[in-house]
């Protein structure tokens, strides 16, 4: 099923699609505000957009500075090309620690590898500590947002999924109770965790260090009571100096919430004495992408958000009906790079507004890649016999102006002249909550050439 | 130079020119009003976009070809609609670059920005007692930066709002949401149909909630599927092409 269908599907509920755009649009306009009172924002921009392409091009170099400090530090560092080596890898840990319950910072990086259901399938117990998360996780379901999780459900519906899994009293959808509760649960899970697991949001080159950025400080939480912590990461989210940090950190916060910056910023250079710090490091389709000329600058992205919160489509078709890890407009840049056939629906579950491109703190011309994408999607993967010979028709008949002229007047006869029942039926999505233009009787040219001879 | 040696050839849009040419007319009005020398290229049929944005950019290269050569003798090409000037400026990169193509490219503009910009006018003597709500295209706003967007930092400017403060008795209505996407989008309107309306039924409601009585823009695709949804619903709202109001002397 592809995103128009799904969307479609979230759509039955209107008053939900009302909430769910109202809340994201919030959000926006929080990110707006907050980013607007920094004086040269703009400026900031254009400066993560090019340390971020600096990175890109000396990537190899930037790795290898990376693990080199990383390993003076103390710090076992791991390769993965792929999901599969990433999560055997981070399974060979736990062995090696003989852990059996596991506490998790948000990470995406390990939503893409589907780490969680890989690790239960080895009786591994792994706890999402990020509330939201935990909600999902709860729900069994994938996140809907990559900053806001559970952004598709509502106070009530979580008042009952507590019920449920957490034994908590029915409270109406109250949030301080609920949070208290969850509090108390999440407390359990990370004094009782043998190891800790968190993403990473900057692998700064020159200290060998990783910083995690979280409001709920659980990061730091499971890293601290655990005896061991893994940091995983995507290749691309390497920055070369601890000081480019003053760029990105002012820029994320805001982007993603419209907070000047997040509550924890937390830097994690080596392990503590007695304990152990591994990093992964994953590919998993990024230098595919990175050798891709016209898409490359989609690896820029430092997984604010931004895009989906201002997205019109995001806003009102929710997060899984993209069905991918990272859902809306920077997910479907990314999505088709991994997966085209299977993706394919994604770059047309736009109306390149360019909102998005303009609120990205790394500026990634995400309206354009999304342009692009549809150029390779419809020479690739096969296309829907309709829209297609439409399309081509149009190619062809717009390229002939007496056939337009002859195509135009017999589909306003039509519109004109046909019955009600002819225009409006289910082949006309147009006309399912939409009149078609009432036909004048005559065209622009017509009335133009009877101007010129009564001139 | 004189308004009366600048050469402009007018592009009327396919679907303006099929289906609202009052649209057509007000701005053919409009430039010959200010004095420019305006011609209209017989055998002229459409920039290409809704072919480009749906995939088949290759398939629309005649369409591109053709547009280059019905405008390439005019100083200026001028049209009622930001996406398809938007279309011709940005994405007639698949042609080969040649001087006339080139030069299609540049010159092409967007009628309000040719106004102001070109002609430097923003009071046109129109005179249009009502309040009116702007929608401000994505194309034109964010495509062409014909103003400020929201997204954006920087000074407030708007090319629109530029032309419709001068005209008498207008009261430009302020929007709960000044710049959101209306949700037409080209094919995007039927083949996702159920976010395409919602968006549209959304931007609707904003100019009704925000007491507007005339909803206008520089782009009539947009209006052309937001009347769509004010007709179906029978709702208190008029839909007009900024031409149309800019050319009104009432």
């Amino acid at each position: 099923m592809g995103h128009a269908q799904k969307a479609t599907e979230f759509n039955k509920d209107e008053a939900k699609v009302n909430w769910h755009d109202k809340a994201l649009w919030y959000v926006r306009e929080k990110r707006d505000k907050s980013a607007h009172n920094v004086q040269g924002w703009e400026y900031l921009r254009q400066l993560g957009s090019g340390i971020k392409a600096n990175v890109l091009s000396n990537l190899d170099k930037y790795l290898i500075q990376f693990e080199t400090n990383a390993k003076n530090n103390g710090i076992q560092v791991h390769w993965a090309s792929n999901a599969e080596e990433h999560n055997t890898i981070i399974n060979s840990i736990l062995e090696k620690h003989n852990a059996k319950k596991v506490v998790k910072s948000k990470s995406m990086l390990t939503e893409e590898c589907h780490l969680n259901p890989f690790l239960e399938s080895k009786g591994i117990e792994v706890v999402d500590t990020d509330l939201g998360e935990r909600i999902v996780q709860l729900a069994e379901e994938p996140p809907s947002h990559i900053v806001l999780p559970a952004i598709h459900k509502t106070k009530e519906d979580v008042d009952v999924l507590f019920q449920e899994h957490l034994n908590t009293k029915p409270s109406g959808g109250n949030p301080e109770y609920l949070v208290g509760e969850a509090r108390k649960h999440l407390r359990d899970k990370f004094l009782n965790a043998d190891v800790a697991i968190t993403g990473v949001n900057f692998a700064v080159a020159d200290t060998g260090g990783v910083v995690v950025c979280t409001n709920e400080g659980n990061a730091d939480m499971g890293v601290h009571l655990a005896k061991a912590h893994i940091a995983c990461m995507g290749i691309e989210k390497i920055i070369p100096q601890e000081k480019h940090l003053g760029v990105f950190l002012r820029l994320l916060a805001r982007s993603a919430t419209g907070q000047p910056i997040t509550t924890y910023s937390s830097h994690f250079n080596k392990a503590e004495e007695g304990k152990e710090m591994h990093i992964v490091i994953v590919d998993n389709g990024r230098t595919e992408q990175l050798s891709r000329e016209d898409f490359r600058a989609s690896l820029h992205c430092i997984r604010c958000g931004a895009c989906m919160n201002t997205c019109p489509i995001y806003r009102r078709s929710g997060g899984h009906s993209y069905d991918y890890t990272i859902p809306g407009p920077i997910g479907s840049i990314l999505s088709p790079g991994k997966d085209l056939k299977k993706h394919s629906s994604l770059p047309f579950a736009s109306t390149l507004c360019g909102s998005c491109s303009n609120v990205c703190p790394v500026k990634i011309n995400i309206h354009e890649q999304l342009y692009k994408w549809r150029q390779i999607i419809v020479q690739e993967e096969k296309q829907p016999i309709v829209k297609k010979s439409i399309l081509k028709t149009a190619g062809v008949v717009l390229s002939k102006p007496k056939l337009y002229k002859m195509a135009g007047k017999s589909a306003r006869f039509a519109l004109k002249h046909a019955p009600r029942f002819m225009i409006y039926n289910k082949l006309n999505a147009w006309g399912k909550a939409r009149d078609l233009p009432e036909v004048k009787h005559e065209s622009f040219d017509e009335w133009y050439k009877k101007r010129r001879k009564n001139e | 130079m004189t308004n009366s040696a600048i050469k402009v050839g007018l592009f009327i849009p396919c679907y303006v020119n099929q289906l609202y040419p009052q649209v057509g007319i007000a701005t053919l009005e409009l430039l010959e009003k200010l004095g420019v020398d305006v011609y209209y290229p017989e055998g002229q049929t459409c920039c290409g976009q809704p072919l480009g944005n749906s995939g088949y950019e290759q398939d629309s290269k005649g369409i591109c070809n053709l547009f280059v050569k019905n405008f390439n003798d005019y100083d200026y090409i001028v049209g009622p609609s930001g996406s398809c000037i938007y279309h011709v400026k940005h994405h007639f990169d698949i042609l080969e670059q040649t001087p006339e193509v080139k030069r299609v490219r540049n010159n092409a503009y967007e009628l309000c920005e040719f106004i102001v910009k070109i002609l430097g006018k923003t009071d046109l003597g129109a005179s249009f007692p009502h309040k009116v709500g702007l929608h401000k295209s994505c194309h034109g706003l964010r495509g062409l930066k014909l103003g400020k967007c929201s997204e954006v930092q920087g000074e407030h400017y708007s090319t629109e709002e530029d032309l419709l403060k001068e005209v008498k008795g207008l009261e430009l209505m302020a929007l709960n949401r000044k710049d959101e996407c209306c949700g037409f989008g080209g094919t995007f309107a039927v083949f996702e149909e159920a976010i395409s309306s919602k968006m549209g039924k959304d931007r609707v409601q904003d100019h009704i909630d925000s007491d507007v009585e005339v909803l206008t823009g520089a782009d009539h695709s947009c209006l052309m599927h937001m009347e769509g949804i004010v007709n179906r619903n029978k709702q208190p709202l008029k839909v007009m092409h900024i031409a149309e109001i800019l050319n009104s002397s009432l």
